[in-house]
């Protein structure tokens, strides 16, 4: 996997690359604007991630512009503009997701990921989902694991759909926060955990092998086990 | 102040256009009046003279010409008060009786009404008078001269004329005079907000423009500038408070994580104790980002810039949502979270910042209420308002406590035995503050409830109804696209 760095602070790009490299990719770093457009456009990435304020041109018109050209390389913006309106901006712009600095790396990695499957996951329109024995109607919203039917209520229903959208990866509070609830803001309680608590009561506790994995230090996977 | 600068100022050039309006009314005025009464004196003289030229004839008609000179010489000798012209003449115009010397050249041959000039013998005033006459042939080849010297006209035309200069010098005095003091008094209002607003420049930012207290428009133009500084003057302090606040209560967490690394650095040795150290110090650091964070939050609730951009939120599904997610960390605690959420009702306000209100209200209710507590969200209509409120049974605040929780980083636990960094309420307050809603701290008999109390509603039906949700059906949309 290739991914494209366009970050003009030397350091944070540094821990940035390194921290990817560990975890695999292939890392090409741009330190400003004009750099990054020209990589951006000239080789081929998996996925970009680009800070918003860069030296010589705004993340954002790099974005647009490589949008504009029919590039559709996930990207994640990265910035220290954090307020929903900002965002907003740079979804609209053609971002894919938005991190606000300072950030974990794991949030990171695990929104890169997201990215990266969707890229490269099935685009047709699914109308069940299955993980291991379970599995979820999109249609009839009825979920089933093993054949027993498990009741959800609506919002675990949502988790547990977002959950199975991006089985595997590592899926964090944060991300939950914000595709479940819409909310950006982190509660000052892990209420999080909570719901993912319950959750797992319904679609684990009967059965001999759990699916729904706390990952320490970074969030929740939903795998089915080998 | 200077002369110059009254003159040139435009309330005096308008004071200059006035009078010039009113100085040509006054000469318009007054000339219509003369003209009409000079063509009345004029008529009132024809018609006299014509009545006298009638009755003369008609003398001279029934008594001859002897007759006729009787009555010439009689009213030719009348008092001067109403000063007739009389000439009889022969038909080579030689004085036969009157009072004129002799025939007027002028008036030779057959002209109707004749205009000349009389140096009258009647009484003592001998200077020349303009007279107006008419002619009479009479059968025998005599003429007949009546007329009247139009002393009338000429002191009238007088009048009206001196009545006109005076009028108009009178109006460009006045005109002037009141245009300088007119402008000067204006002058000096404006000087004052001139004044006012060079000092302000200069950095004098407590100053303010001057109010009479007479509410003219310059005082309602002072007043509002004078609001428009406050605002300006409320939304600095603002900032210099928020700057204060980051620069005081972010370095004492950050020198201690400062002092944890150097500690480590120096008694830890192996591999495990550093690792620990390093997952402390992350925590840590994710305490400071979250201290930062709300202190932005607060930042952005308290400068105000978002309310432009306020939208119509569906208060009633926000706090549902809000019940929603805490309703498990609730139960967790055994506690009852009971949501009261009336329907379809409308705020005008920022969606983020509302639901982190209703979140952070929720959250602290749950922490400082006891197992077994229960917690109460109500949303309701309130006259033409709203009322969010968030109530507890727990052990409440002391009322002389209430004012203080408000202010950043207080907590009323001095154990700090629940974690958080004191800013949960803070937000609430100046979140409330951005939406004008009214907030208020009181006791629930036993434990605390908040309220906030939104002054408007829009309309459910009325504009476009943030929904809270659906983000994942967003991403739903995006992938079939």
């Amino acid at each position: 996997m290739r991914i494209l760095v366009i970050e003009d602070d030397t350091q944070a790009a540094h821990y940035l690359t390194k921290g990817l490299r560990e975890s695999g990719f292939v890392v090409d770093h741009a330190p400003d604007g004009p750099q990054g457009l020209f990589l951006a456009t000239s080789e081929t990435y998996d996925a970009m991630v680009v800070d918003r304020m860069l030296p010589g041109m705004d993340g954002l018109l790099i974005v647009e512009t490589i949008r504009r050209n029919g590039n559709q390389t996930p990207v994640l913006f990265l910035s220290a503009m954090g307020q929903v309106d900002d965002r907003v901006r740079g979804l609209r712009a053609g971002g894919d997701d938005y991190l606000t600095k300072p950030y974990a790396f794991t949030e990171l990695l695990a929104r890169l990921e997201a990215l990266l499957r969707r890229g490269a996951g099935p685009a047709a329109a699914q109308t069940e989902l299955q993980i291991g024995d379970l599995k979820m109607d999109l249609l009839s919203r009825a979920v089933t694991r093993s054949g027993r039917k498990i009741d959800l209520q609506q919002r675990e229903f949502q988790i547990l759909e977002y959950l199975m959208r991006h089985s595997g990866q590592v899926v964090t509070r944060t991300m939950l926060l914000e595709n479940v609830w819409n909310y950006h803001f982190d509660p000052q309680t892990n209420v999080i955990d909570v719901h993912i608590s319950r959750l797992r009561q319904k679609i684990d506790r009967d059965f001999d092998t759990s699916l729904l994995q706390t990952v320490r230090g970074a969030g929740y996977c939903l795998r089915a086990s080998d | 102040m200077h002369l110059i600068r009254v003159l040139r100022s435009s309330t005096f050039r308008y004071a200059m256009i006035y009078m010039l309006v009113f100085g040509v009314s006054v000469a318009g005025v007054l000339g219509f009046v003369y003209w009409q009464t000079v063509r009345v004196i004029a008529s009132q003289t024809d018609d006299t003279i014509q009545a006298e030229i009638t009755g003369l004839a008609e003398q001279y008609r029934q008594f001859g010409l002897l007759g006729l000179v009787r009555v010439i010489r009689e009213r030719s000798q009348a008092a001067p008060g109403r000063r007739g012209l009389y000439l009889l003449a022969d038909r080579n115009y030689n004085r036969i009786e009157g009072n004129l010397s002799s025939w007027p050249p002028i008036a030779r041959g057959d002209p109707d009404v004749v205009d000349f000039l009389v140096a009258t013998n009647v009484g003592e005033d001998t200077k020349p008078q303009v007279a107006r006459a008419r002619t009479f042939a009479l059968a025998g080849g005599f003429y007949l001269l009546v007329g009247r010297d139009m002393t009338e006209r000429t002191d009238f035309t007088k009048l009206m004329t001196d009545a006109l200069i005076g009028g108009l010098i009178l109006t460009l005095v006045l005109g002037i005079a009141g245009g300088v003091l007119m402008s000067r008094s204006l002058l000096a209002r404006i000087e004052g907000i001139n004044r006012s607003t060079e000092g302000i420049l200069q950095g004098d930012l407590a100053r303010r423009m001057p109010v009479r207290g007479n509410r003219d428009e310059f005082d309602r133009l002072a007043t509002s500038l004078n609001a428009m500084l406050d605002q300006i003057d409320g939304l600095m302090t603002g900032m210099r408070g928020v700057a204060d606040n980051i620069a005081h209560d972010l370095r004492s967490p950050i020198s201690r994580l400062r002092s944890r690394l150097e500690v480590t650095l120096m008694s830890e040795t192996d591999a495990e104790g550093y690792r620990r150290a390093m997952e402390d110090t992350i925590r840590e650091a994710d305490g400071i980002l979250a201290t930062f964070n709300a202190l932005l939050e607060i930042a952005l609730a308290e400068a105000g810039a978002v309310r432009d951009r306020f939208s119509p939120i569906d208060l009633s599904a926000l706090a549902a949502d809000a019940g929603e997610l805490y309703g498990p960390v609730a139960e967790e605690k055994g506690q009852v979270l009971a949501a009261e959420i009336e329907p379809g009702i409308t705020v005008p306000g920022n969606s983020h910042l509302l639901a982190q209100t209703v979140a952070n209200l929720l959250d602290n209710a749950i922490k400082y209420t006891p197992q077994d507590g229960r917690v109460a969200l109500t949303v309701r209509r309130d006259g033409d308002g709203a009322i969010l409120s968030v109530g507890d049974n727990g052990p409440g605040i002391p009322e002389a406590a209430r004012v203080h929780v408000l202010e950043r980083f207080v907590r009323l636990d001095a154990s700090r035995s629940e974690p958080g960094a004191g800013l949960g309420l803070s937000l609430v307050s100046a979140v409330a503050r951005l939406h004008k809603a009214a907030l208020t701290l009181d006791d629930a008999a036993p434990g605390l409830r908040i309220t906030l109390r939104f002054p408007q509603m829009v309309p459910a039906a009325n504009g476009r109804i943030e929904a809270p949700t659906a983000p994942l059906a967003a991403e739903s949309a995006r992938r079939l696209a």
